[in-house]
């Protein structure tokens, strides 16, 4: 479903020289449906960067990034948006919203550009809003105004809210309560069960040994002249 | 699918100085593309030629039309470009008091675009202005007040439902949120998105605030002196800048 | 109704001062009045457009229907016989002067009667007596523009005429239908002509505008405003409405308190100064002739009533 194939980024700093950093080389990876990966690796390693880049928030130098049948490195903009909007979700560690929309139409949002009916999306936003403990008193309310714990699940919530063959997770545990967390888990293993090919970045060893079926450690694509 | 509308090498010069340069770009429908740049780069400019408010020296604007699918706008005659303005296009100024008759009334003001194109029963007139008034979250009770006695939030959400009214497909917008506090901007943001969903607008939005197109724009185009200098997904152009300028732009937006 | 100033055309000191062989027929030069028929025939080949026209100065102040006089000198032959009416009356300051004004340079036939003229001359009103093919109805227009009120740049009310851009006057019924409760304008409503131009039928009492679709060919000057427009015989006239507000050629609820016509136009007169009122025809032809017919109103005199 998700697969990788000798992937380079660098940064190119036109104001600053035009200095160049390398960030990857060579990346590589293959997700099939069902499978979940864990991406490892120290702190600036690259995870994100990865991440970012399946995405397609980054532009990749070279190298394909496939998702389905669209190679992201060099889909036009309106293919990656229809990409995410049917086939790629994203949780993000930072919930990005209009401020002032409600919680409910947030994670409703998905599906509604989907073109599912209104009452049909809000129905599924709510449930998987109970089923995160976000209390039913906050949902007519706007995220920005959560605690990251609660801004973390609303996030959840929307990335969930579609069926997405393929998903990147970026912290989906993060601080989260045992009882969430379990929740979050179970989330992710229904996907996987239901098909969807997972990238995810999980520090809680834990979890990532519980849904995640293997590892990759992105130092592997640490650039190797430049440093 | 066809793009519902085709820019080939839109150029608009002032004697020797240079409004915009060769820009073209497909917009497809359901889309929001947004254009930025700091002031005098070319961008309104621009999109006072694609709007028809301006003539460029030369390239192509096509419209996919109704009727008679893609239509070049610039060699339209005038009376069709008209109409177009009145039916499938909507421009949205920066500062109501240009897109709205200050001395008509909002019922008057919402319903002027419906009789422009032969609405002659008062009543769904009137059904339609408040409806209207209603979407754009404007007390109904105020109908028949004119828009001098509104705040700037509102007037610019009267603006909008002026403009929409007749289902346009394609709207400009020209700094849009420009002038209204913070708090206002958010829900006129919030209001925008909401209605190109449901109507499957397509959209283009000149702004000077990286802020608004990161909520509003799916695809984003970088203009400087006239020339558009980066294109892409709004998310990677702003995360991921490629040009030397677009990263000085994002570079230099405050933090809050 | 009177105008200030005075009769100053019928004064005896001007008709001493210049005699007739003075002028042209009809006061224009030649030349000037074949401009203006020009101007007159575009007018009808497109009814309802406005056609600019060199207006010229008149012996009389703007506003005392220097663009009719134009048209009705331009329009008058040796044999028309004459009609002048202002707001219905023969007798009114405007009506006798400009009727004295073209005795004196025409020499042409002048009456009160409306089927006897020829050519007529109106301010602000059409006559109750239905006008045949043999009869030219010429209109003092103050504001020829029916769009001004709303779009004060000629360049753009000409672009929206052009383009037949007029959602704007729908905006204005639209106004007074959500301030009154009903379209308020009771005078120079506007009509859409022929299916193409929106105009102003001049200020006649919006009861009269059904009567625009007339055999008569129909002229309408502005001097100030130097335009010319027309209205064909037999040209369909719409009065601008809404399916669900038509228009209402509406009169006052009321018989003619002279003659006793239940159809015409009535004016609401003030006989003294505790509320008393009496509503009479403006036309002031047609109520003559009715009662000189024997018809009589609720206030007729008591003598004439015993006559009849």
């Amino acid at each position: 479903m998700i697969v990788l194939d000798r992937v380079c980024k660098s940064f190119t700093l036109h104001n600053q020289g035009g200095t160049v950093i390398p960030v990857m080389q060579d990346a590589s990876l293959v997700v099939a449906a069902g499978e979940c990966v864990a991406l490892t690796g120290v702190s600036g390693a690259g995870k994100s960067t990865l991440m970012r880049l399946i995405y397609g928030n980054y532009l990749a130098a070279s190298g394909r990034i496939m998702v389905g049948d669209v190679d992201v490195a060099r889909a036009a903009p309106r293919d990656i948006l229809k990409l995410r909007r049917e086939t790629l979700g994203y949780v993000s560690q930072f919930l990005r919203v209009v401020p002032r929309v409600p919680t409910r139409a947030v994670v409703a949002e998905p599906l509604l550009t989907l073109g599912v009916p209104e009452d049909e999306a809000f129905a599924r936003a709510e449930r998987l809003l109970a089923r995160l403990n976000i209390p039913e008193r906050l949902w007519s309310l706007s995220p920005t105004t959560f605690s990251g714990g609660e801004q973390q699940r609303v996030n959840i919530a929307r990335g969930f809210a579609h069926d997405y063959p393929a998903l990147l997770l970026d912290e989906p545990t993060a601080s989260l309560d045992a009882t969430n967390r379990d929740t979050v888990l179970n989330l992710i293993e229904a996907a996987k069960a239901r098909g969807a090919a997972i990238v995810g970045i999980f520090h809680d060893t834990a979890a990532r040994d519980r849904v995640c079926d293997r590892q990759v450690d992105v130092s592997a694509f640490a650039p190797r002249a430049a440093a | 699918m066809t793009p519902l509308l085709q820019v080939t090498g839109i150029t608009r010069t002032y004697g020797a100085r240079i409004g915009c340069r060769d820009v073209s770009f497909d917009l497809y429908p359901g889309e929001v593309m947004g254009i930025v740049g700091e002031s005098g780069s070319g961008k309104s400019t621009l999109l006072n030629c694609l709007a028809g408010h301006q003539r460029p020296d030369s390239g192509q604007v096509v419209f996919d039309t109704r009727a008679d699918g893609p239509r070049d706008t610039v060699a339209m005659s005038e009376p069709e470009r008209r109409m177009l303005g009145r039916t499938d296009w909507a421009f949205v100024h920066q500062h109501a008091r240009d897109g709205l008759r200050m001395g008509v009334s909002a019922g008057g003001n919402i319903g002027e675009r419906l009789m422009a194109v032969g609405a002659r029963h008062y009543g769904d007139i009137r059904g339609q202005a408040t409806d209207w008034l209603g979407r754009v979250e404007i007390d109904t009770a105020r109908i028949d007040d004119r828009p001098a006695a509104f705040s700037g939030g509102m007037q610019q959400r009267l603006q909008i439902a002026r403009n929409l009214v007749t289902g346009p497909r394609l709207v400009f917008m020209d700094e849009p949120t420009g002038g209204l506090d913070v708090s206002v901007q958010a829900r006129l943001l919030d209001l925008v998105r909401g209605l190109v969903r449901q109507m499957g607008l397509s959209a283009l939005i000149v702004t000077h605030d990286l802020a608004v197109v990161r909520l509003l724009a799916d695809r984003l185009m970088v203009m400087k002196d006239g020339n558009v200098v980066e294109t892409g997904l709004t998310d990677q152009v702003l995360d991921d800048p490629q040009h030397g300028y677009t990263q000085l732009l994002v570079s230099s937006v405050l933090q809050v | 109704m009177m105008r200030p100033g005075g009769d100053r055309v019928g004064d005896d000191r001007t008709e001493a001062a210049v005699t007739d062989p003075a002028y042209n027929f009809a006061y224009l030069d030649e030349q000037t009045k074949r401009m203006i028929r020009r101007a007159i025939l575009k007018g009808l080949a497109v009814p309802g457009y406005q056609v600019p026209f060199a207006s010229r100065e008149m012996p009389m102040p703007y506003g005392w229907g220097t663009g009719g006089v134009q048209v009705t000198a331009a329009t008058l032959t040796p044999d028309d016989t004459l009609k002048v009416i202002d707001q219905g009356a023969d007798d009114t300051t405007n009506a006798v002067s400009i009727r004295k004004f073209f005795q004196k340079t025409a020499g042409v036939a002048v009456t009160e009667r409306t089927a006897d003229a020829t050519v007529i001359q109106t301010r602000h009103r059409i006559p109750e007596h239905p006008l045949t093919e043999d009869q030219i109805l010429v209109y003092q227009v103050p504001i020829p523009e029916p769009l001004r009120f709303l779009e004060p740049r000629e360049t753009e009310t000409r672009k929206m005429h052009a383009l037949q851009d007029y959602g704007l006057m729908h905006v204005k019924l639209y106004e007074d239908i959500a301030q009154n409760g009903a379209i308020a304008k009771s005078y120079a409503y506007p009509v859409k002509v022929s299916g193409r131009y929106v105009m102003d039928p001049s200020p006649i009492p919006k009861f009269d505008n059904p009567k625009l679709d007339m055999p008569a060919i129909q002229l309408f000057g502005a001097g100030r405003e130097q335009r010319i427009y027309a209205v064909p015989p037999y040209t369909p006239v719409v009065s601008l409405d809404f399916e669900d507000f038509p228009f209402d050629p509406s009169k006052a609820d009321h018989a003619c308190d002279l003659c006793g016509a239940d159809t015409s136009y009535l004016d609401e007169v003030i006989v003294d100064d505790a509320g008393g009122r009496m509503f009479v025809c403006s036309d002031t032809d047609f109520c003559g002739e009715r009662r000189d017919a024997g018809h009589r109103g609720a206030m007729s005199p008591p003598d004439a009533a015993v006559q009849a």
